[in-house]
């Protein structure tokens, strides 16, 4: 039986109107261990993250802080929206030992997977 | 020797579409809802990663901002030359996850080139760039013949 890391797309705009988010790109990879997630969010340093968890849906958000006037826009491709996603996390996966690190405008989240779910060699006497 | 021209605030005109292109794309994700803003930032990988770039301008500088995230300051090349500004480099994708196998991969990864004609003439030897939670930001200071001049109305 294989779990999976789903992604939710919940349909952003009805969340939250007035804000309006925008979905950083990830990349997902899974190893014997766990889990890792990269999202990319350039201009959001670790105290613009907020990380919350709860049942088995992880939220990512990264508040770009109002960044500092430069002067007048000539032209802007950014948009200085902040990052929201949701996650479905798999059931194996221990939530107390998630962890996170934050470099350069990347987040990697490491989801371990619990003990007793991974593979285990059972020793026949 | 520089001619004696009246100075002019560039229209956006002058850089065709990038006004309308936004304009544009704002209305289309208007008239639907987000999925289709996605899809609209998705059409790049037909083309390759093509880091998102602002330009702002003060009285005394041009300001670029890029978003360039989870590089080195080292892979990272800032060019001027005859008036254009090239933004390039190499994000290397690391194999630091052994044996990992790979579920979505929506982040890009190898060679990128962005250039931007600036609209006033800067002073080379005082560029500055500066790296930051992934956003490259380029301080371009005005020649002193580009910046605002006050002069003065005289009544005889």
């Amino acid at each position: 039986m294989k779990a999976t890391v789903q992604t939710e797309q919940r349909p952003v705009a009805n969340v939250s109107p007035e804000r309006g988010y925008v979905s950083p790109e990830v990349n997902i990879f899974e190893t014997i261990d766990g889990y890792v997630l990269e999202a990319e969010m350039p201009g959001v340093s670790k105290s613009d993250l907020e990380i919350t968890l709860e049942g088995n849906e992880i939220t990512i958000v990264g508040h770009r802080q109002n960044e500092a006037v430069l002067g007048m826009p000539l032209f802007q491709e950014r948009t200085l929206a902040d990052y929201r996603r949701i996650f479905e996390l798999d059931p194996a996966i221990d939530a107390a030992r998630i962890a996170a690190k934050m470099e350069q405008g990347v987040l990697s989240l490491m989801l371990p997977k619990s003990e007793k779910v991974k593979p285990r060699m059972i020793k026949v006497d | 020797m520089s001619s004696l021209t009246r100075w002019q605030r560039p229209e956006l005109s002058t850089w065709p579409g990038f006004g309308r292109l936004t304009d544009l794309r704002d209305e289309i994700d208007r008239l639907f809802e987000s999925p289709v803003a996605e899809l609209a930032r998705t059409s790049h990988l037909l083309s390759g990663w093509s880091p998102a770039l602002d330009l702002y301008e003060d009285k005394d500088n041009l300001f670029v901002k890029a978003e360039l995230p989870g590089m080195k300051r080292e892979e990272i090349d800032v060019s001027l030359h005859e008036g254009s500004l090239s933004i390039s480099g190499e994000r290397k994708s690391e194999q630091k996850y052994k044996e990992a196998e790979v579920y979505r991969t929506e982040r890009f990864f190898g060679r990128f080139q962005r250039t931007v004609t600036l609209p006033t003439p800067v002073a080379a030897d005082k560029v500055k760039a500066q790296y930051n939670d992934g956003i490259l930001t380029i301080t371009l200071p005005k020649t002193e013949e580009a910046k605002p001049k006050h002069i003065d109305v005289n009544v005889t």
